[in-house]
């Protein structure tokens, strides 16, 4: 009975990475109507920006909380000027093209920095250790074990999904952005600046991501290269489940695919190698039977 | 694609030969020259001639030829293969690397059928690539079925299981539909990599083919000449693509062609004038399945070996890479996609280990300079013979 505490701490922070990776991609569609694939590799970028901070600040002789704290502003900043350069360089100048179009290169653009950390990162071949910064220890709560960091993290997941949801809906850019998402010619002859407020959004998309990997790379204490792919997979398959475009779909989509996962290595766990392929048959279940997700997307097609 | 047409005035023929015969060069250049600034050289004039024909109409003017004398074409294009061959015969890595070539231009023939004509988004071709494989593998083990069936048998299981995605696919459109071959695609892999009765991530080693008699392995002895034993499977895989090819542009040219069509521009418009969606979705499906599945089995026999790693969600970008590279709906264009796919990265060494990010930056330059691809596709003209 001990482990269902630990499945279920599990499960919990698993959603809350793919919940942040899905929130990503949602607010990206919503804004956009692209899918940006990108979007893992840019979590895999911060988590390395992240690292190299840990070091630098390492070097430096700084505090733990100091490096942790500069480890984070470093992951978010970088994953922020890079989501917003993507958008500006590669997506406005494709955002006529056919959605095929668009997947692709945001693929490819995300080949591209998951290849460059491979290649000229140091060793980047291997999984890098991420140091451990925060409080090590936990606590029992009956035979269930709970790790102190764990708590953390899931909190501050949760507190940034609640953040991200106010910006979105409280504050003035939010407002200019739903703007934008809802009818983006209406929403410049208002006076909103459209060249501003698409790079902003895929700057805040991104720092999600960025904030994901450090959840990640802070709880597993290891990253690589490649563990953007198949975060970006579970987390757009986590945004469709819940229906593009809608945040609380999103980060239910998310929920669901970890607590699908963990249900499979809870209960069978002779088939824990099997659990994504468990997870992904069932998602093409569900979403033949709701082909735009749960939360169905709005509107009816117009002859 | 224009149909012949006896009222417009027939153009010179000498065009299409030039072309037949640069190819044919350039093809035996690019695999035989090893020495790597020789080679850039060549790379070089290859696409500064090739620009030119299309700056300076040259490429039109192969076009009209060619659609004009499509049995001369084909005669050329024959001929200008069996000379490559005969150059090539015992460049055992060039034969390889070509036969690899044909195999995944003959996949994303396939990949054209569900994404240039149908509309259907696929992102799991080399998952069903990897089906056929993995058949072929099986039965090998079992033993007693000729070859020629245990291929077939490739093509057919890739249809079977792409057939469970069926109502997935039937049922979601634009990203949706994108998710779920995806997942096949990711999933297929994490299976075979935890699946120990499939070998695991080591695989299966597989023996090579032996059709009707005809035993891939041995090397061809004609004429006092001795040939590679590749050279089979360049002769095998070429007849495939050919057949393939042919098959895909009378597809194209049919009726059939203009209902997948209209499926892919507009659904509602093919539903009110009486097209089943479903079914031509399903028959492009099954046809880009198939193809897929066939030549995966192939590719498992001449390599004598077979791997997850082989298969994996990258590989199927790749093959959606060279439809989008190609000019989506464009079967032509797939060749030299492929060619440059595939071979470059063997054939340049200094990109060897740099080869997914060639790639990658490739795809972002053709789509952001060239969306419509290497060669665009036509428009379809479908009264060219009722207005002239």
């Amino acid at each position: 009975m001990g482990m269902i505490g630990q499945h279920l701490l599990n499960g919990l922070m698993q959603g809350t990475i793919y919940g942040l990776v899905a929130m990503g991609f949602t607010i990206f569609f919503g804004v956009m109507n692209v899918i940006k694939f990108s979007h893992g590799d840019v979590l895999t970028l911060g988590a390395f920006g992240g690292l190299v901070a840990v070091w630098a600040a390492n070097a430096l002789g700084l505090s733990v909380p100091l490096q942790f704290i500069v480890a984070l502003c470093v992951a978010m900043a970088l994953t922020a000027v890079v989501g917003a350069g993507i958008s500006h360089f590669l997506i406005m100048p494709l955002r006529n093209a056919p959605p095929l179009n668009m997947l692709l290169m945001t693929m490819m653009v995300g080949t591209a920095i998951r290849e460059a950390i491979r290649l000229f990162f140091p060793n980047g071949t291997n999984p890098q250790r991420f140091p451990e910064l925060l409080p090590a220890g936990g606590f029992n709560i009956g035979p269930s074990f709970f790790r102190t960091d764990a708590i953390i993290l899931i909190i501050a997941g949760a507190a940034s999904i609640g953040a991200v949801y106010w910006i979105i809906n409280h504050s003035k850019f939010g407002l200019a952005m739903r703007a934008v998402a809802e009818d983006t010619e209406t929403a410049r002859v208002m006076g909103i600046n459209f060249g501003r407020i698409i790079p902003l959004t895929f700057a805040l998309g991104s720092i999600t991501a960025g904030f994901a990997g450090m959840i990640y790379a802070l709880y597993y204490s290891e990253i690589n290269y490649s563990m953007g792919l198949l975060l970006a997979v579970i987390g757009f398959t986590a945004a469709i489940v819940g229906g593009l475009g809608n945040i609380w779909g999103a980060i239910i989509g998310g929920y669901l695919f970890a607590g699908l996962q963990t249900f499979v290595v809870a209960a069978m766990p002779s088939m824990s190698d099997y659990k994504n392929v468990f997870a992904f048959v069932l998602i093409i279940v569900l979403i033949t039977w709701r082909p735009t997700g749960l939360l169905a997307e709005r509107g009816s097609e117009r002859v | 694609m224009t149909p012949t047409s006896r009222t417009l005035a027939r153009g010179p023929v000498w065009p299409l030969f030039v072309a037949v015969a640069f190819a044919a060069v350039a093809l035996t250049a690019l695999v035989l020259i090893e020495n790597q600034k020789l080679l850039g050289a060549a790379l070089a004039i290859t696409a500064a001639v090739c620009f030119c024909a299309a700056r300076f109409g040259g490429v039109a003017a192969t076009e009209v030829a060619a659609s004009e004398n499509p049995w001369l074409l084909r005669g050329l294009l024959t001929l200008a293969s069996l000379a490559v061959i005969f150059v090539l015969r015992d460049d055992n890595f060039g034969l390889l690397m070509l036969a690899t070539v044909l195999i995944y231009a003959t996949i994303c023939l396939g990949l054209t059928v569900q994404m240039g004509y149908a509309g259907l988004t696929n992102f799991a071709a080399a998952a069903f690539a990897g089906t056929g494989g993995y058949t072929a593998a099986m039965l090998g083990q079992q033993g007693g079925l000729p070859d020629a069936l245990v291929l077939v048998c490739g093509g057919l299981v890739a249809v079977f299981i792409g057939s469970l995605l069926i109502l997935p696919v039937l049922r979601t459109r634009g990203h949706y539909g994108a998710l779920t071959t995806m997942a096949f695609g990711v999933m297929f892999n994490v299976f075979l990599d935890a699946n120990d009765f499939f070998g695991g991530p080591q695989g299966l080693k597989l023996p090579g083919i032996n059709l009707f008699g005809w035993d891939f392995t041995n090397d061809i002895h004609i004429f006092g000449l001795v040939l590679s034993s590749y050279v089979n499977y360049v002769i095998l895989t070429g007849i495939l693509t050919a057949l393939a090819m042919i098959f895909v542009g009378l597809l194209d040219r049919s009726w059939v062609g203009v209902w997948f069509d209209v499926v892919r521009l507009d659904e509602t418009a093919a539903s009110v004038f009486g097209l089943k969606i479903a079914y031509w979705k399903v028959l492009a499906f099954t046809l880009g399945n198939f193809l897929a599945g066939l030549m995966g089995a192939v590719y498992a026999k001449m390599t004598g070996f077979i791997a997850p790693a082989n298969f994996t969600f990258g590989d199927s970008l790749v093959m959606v890479s060279i439809v989008i590279l190609g000019g989506i709906g464009n079967r032509w264009g797939v060749l030299p996609a492929a060619l440059i796919v595939v071979l470059l990265p063997e054939k340049l060494q200094f990109i060897q280990e740099y080869r997914l990010i060639f790639y990658a930056v490739l795809v972002i330059a053709i789509l952001t300079m060239r969306p419509d691809g290497l060669v665009a596709r036509r428009v379809r003209k479908l009264h060219t013979e009722a207005s002239a």
